[in-house]
Parts: C-alpha cells; structure tokens; sequence
C-alpha cells in the first residue's frame, strides 16, 4: 500500500478539525436549548425578589452588586491601595456613573 | 483543474516536509500561536456568554432603583419617599427593598441578606443560596448563626436551599423576613435601603426620573437601562487583567511579526536559493510560502479555538478561575452557555491570522525574488 502523502494527512487533519468546529454548534445549541430553563429560572428569580445584579464576585460590595456601586467605594479602604480586589481590576465602572463623572474619567 | 489540485498537493508535501526540517522551531511556533489563539478566543468565549447570559437574566430587574445619597455614600431611604414618588403621574408602584451585607467571621464571607416579600420566609427561617450551604455546610434543617448589631446571636433556621443552577444570581444570597433582617442590622422601621418602581410606560422612564430628582434632590437613579447596559460593559478591555492578557497578545504577535518580517534565516535563503537553482519560479516559492503560512495559521487557530471552547464551556474557565475568585471565599459555580455564533470566530481568524499572513508575505516575496547564485554563495 502507497504511504499517505503529507498533504493528505494536512487536508485530513483540516477536515478533522472542520468536523469539530461543526460539533461545536451543534454542542452549542443543545447547550443553549437546555440553558432556556434555568435561564427562565433564573430571570424569574430575579424579578420575584427584586434583584439588580449577577453574584459574579462576591469579594466587595462594589463588584458584587456592580450596577449599584459608587464612584467613592473602590478608594475608601485606605489611604495607599487604589485597588485591592482582584475583581476590581476585571470589572468596568458602570457606564451610568462615567458618563455622570465624565471629567474624572 | 486536476493539474492545479495536483500541483498545490506538490507544494504542500514539499512545504511540509520542509517544515517538518526544522521541527523545533516549528513546533515551539505553533505552540505559542496556539496558546496565543487560546488566550484571545477563551476570553472571547467567556465574555460574551457572561453578557448574553446577563442581557437575558437582568431584562426583568426593576424599572428603577431610587438610592438616597448622603455626604457622596449610599444610605437609607425614608419610607416617606414612597407617598412622593407615588403621585407622580406614571407612577404605577413604588417598593422599598431591605438588603445589606453581613460578614460571617466562621468563614470570612459577605453574604447578600435580602428581605423578599414573595420567599415566603417566616420569621425565624432563612432561604439561602448554594454558595453558602457549600461554605457553611448548611443543609435544609440546620440552623445558622448571625450576630445582630447589638451583640446578641440569633439562630436562623434554613428553610430552603435555592437551585444550583441560579447561582449566578444566587450564590451569596440570604432571605429573611423583615423582622429578623430589623432585629439583626436595627435601625428603625422608617428607613428602608433603596426604592424600585414600576412605571406604565417605559417611554416615560427618562422623564419620570427628571421629576424624581427634581423633587428629591438627595436621590440618585439607577435605570434598569443602566444596569443592562453595566453587564454589556462589565470586562472592559481597560481593566487590568484583561489589558495584561491583551498587551501579552499583542506582544506576542510582534515577535512573530518581527522574526517574520526581519527576514528568512540563511538555511531558508539557501533552501530558495537551491530551488530557484532547480527551475522552480519565484511564484511557485511564494505558492510555498503561502502554504507554510497557512499551515502554521491555520493549524494553530482551529487547535486554539477548540481547546478555547473545551476551556470555557466544558472546563468552566478553569484558568481563569484564580483570577474571578479573587480573595472571595463565596464564589458560583457556574458553567457558562456557549452563546457562540459565526461572526465571533470570523472576528477571531481576523484578528489572528491575518497579521500573520501579512507579517510573512512580504520578506517571502523579497527571498523569492534574489538571485539563487548571491544565497547559495
């Protein structure tokens, strides 16, 4: 048997690789469809007890509920740190409060 | 045709077989564009659920939220806001929300303590969120410890654990009823911490807000619009992990882009020089190096991009798990939905493997153009 050329085992690995891209939106759109639910849940909830904010970081009061943080929060812990949670530097301030404070910004 | 398809499967076999030549400079290449790739699409993947996910859970938050300032800080709301607020015309509901948070010293967490109307909560019992059962190892039944304002420990029996699949919204959240919020945080029954609203038309929001602040001037207003618009712009690319990473990709890249653009190394000139020698035309070694360019890119894009996936979407983002923790003890689980479509991979190809391409074409065309004699010398 003829050895398999080297461009054929490349087009083999593009077609491989093709095939998964493929699965990935297929995976993706039975993951979506699943989500509905807890999606539903979950907007459910917040609308029942009158919620404002994703528990994404729970490390200070204003990345935890980001939408209802000031601009005074993040500089009041003390006098040298301008930022020591971790999650303060991966969060933007909410756009309200930059366009309210444009000149700060 | 077949000629054509047969002459570019030459050129790849040669390509390569070139490559494979010099294989670990090649491999180390690949390596690093894949991890570059990786990195770029692993954030893109992760954001853009975070926001989807956000726009569609947050589209039910209240219409408004009324906070009342104090000296620059967020403090309580008198209940009388509610009656001036009301009566303007609009105005379908005003509520006011007790919440706050309470530091468990057991493990060093900030819990959300939320009083909800619609919980059902008795005195005496809590509803909490998985993150705590998780932390505290509390389970339906048990009782938690609260210490009140006054010094006093109040046992607080948990009633219901609510689902892990919300804990997006829910992980660190406690709900009390408002006598057992009252007699834990005291303070008097006149204040409340902030005021939601519901208004007949939405169109009337920016309005009705005008008025508010026009009648309470010590209010600040926070739209639903606004908080929407918070989560569409909550990993912003200036904040400081996400430049870190951009500003490595970027840099990245630049090294490519230098080491391709500074020139081919002698052994590659010689191996032009050699061809060209042979007979093969400067358009057929410019047809090699397109391929050596589109081995390389493509490679190391379609493998970045799947492990992305596989990162975010199988393995919950584990690597940057560290970095969203932080120092919180309370952190959701959750796996976030592959909200992924065509157009975020185009942007991702573009973004990856067009510099690339373009930071290769140009030292080949200049090698393929020299004269095989001065490269062989």
């Amino acid at each position: 048997m003829e050895p398999l050329r080297k461009s054929n085992l490349f087009f083999l690995y593009l077609a491989v690789n093709l095939i998964l891209f493929s699965l990935l939106f297929v995976h993706a759109s039975f993951k979506k469809e699943a989500a509905a639910g807890s999606i539903k849940e979950k907007g459910e909830m917040v609308r029942t007890f009158v919620l404002t904010d994703l528990c994404l970081f729970t490390e200070a009061s204003y990345t935890r509920h980001l939408s209802q943080a000031d601009l005074y929060t993040p500089f009041q812990d003390s006098p040298m740190s301008l930022e020591h949670f971790p999650s303060g530097s991966i969060a933007a301030p909410p756009p309200g409060l930059r366009k309210m404070n444009g000149k700060m910004d | 045709m077949e000629k054509w398809i047969e002459r570019q499967r030459n050129v790849i076999d040669f390509t390569l077989s070139s490559l494979l030549r010099r294989k670990g400079k090649n491999i180390a290449l690949v390596s690093v564009y894949t991890f570059v790739v990786f990195m770029l699409a692993s954030v893109m993947f992760f954001v853009h659920s975070v926001k989807r996910e956000a726009s569609m859970i947050l589209k039910d938050a209240p219409e408004m939220v009324v906070q009342r300032m104090v000296a620059g800080r967020h403090e309580l709301i008198p209940i009388g806001y509610i009656d001036k607020i009301k009566d303007i015309r609009g105005v379908i509901s005003v509520k006011g929300r007790l919440w706050g948070y309470y530091y468990d010293p057991v493990v060093g967490a900030n819990y959300t303590l939320m009083v909800s109307e619609d919980s059902n909560v008795g005195a005496g019992n809590i509803v909490i969120g998985q993150g705590i059962s998780r932390a505290r190892l509390a389970f339906v039944g048990d009782s938690l410890e609260f210490r009140s304002h006054d010094g006093k420990i109040i046992n607080l029996e948990v009633k219901t654990i609510l689902s892990p699949e919300s804990e997006l919204v829910s992980s660190d959240l406690v709900l009390i009823s408002e006598n057992d919020f009252r007699r834990l945080f005291g303070g008097s029954g006149d204040y409340v911490t902030d005021l939601t609203l519901q208004v007949k038309n939405p169109r009337e929001l920016s309005t009705i807000a005008l008025k508010i602040s026009e009648i309470l001037p010590d209010t600040r207003l926070i739209l639903r619009d606004e908080i929407l618009r918070t989560y569409d712009a909550v990993f912003n690319w200036r904040g400081g992990m996400m430049i870190v990473i951009l500003l490595g990709t970027l840099l990245a890249f630049i090294i490519f882009a230098w080491d391709k653009a500074s020139g081919l190394s002698l052994e590659e000139r010689k191996e032009i020089g050699i061809l060209k020698a042979i007979g093969w035309e400067t358009s057929d070694v410019i047809l090699m190096k397109f391929w050596e360019g589109m081995v390389v890119s493509l490679t190391s894009f379609l493998t970045g991009a799947l492990l992305a996936y596989v990162h975010v979407f199988f393995a919950s983002s584990a690597l940057f798990e560290p970095a969203l923790k932080g120092w919180a003890v309370l952190y959701p689980r959750f796996k976030p939905i592959p909200f992924i479509d065509a157009s975020q991979l185009a942007a991702l190809f573009f973004l990856t493997v067009v510099p690339y391409t373009v930071a290769t074409i140009i030292p080949s065309w200049r090698a393929a153009t020299v004269d095989p004699d001065s490269v062989m010398r």
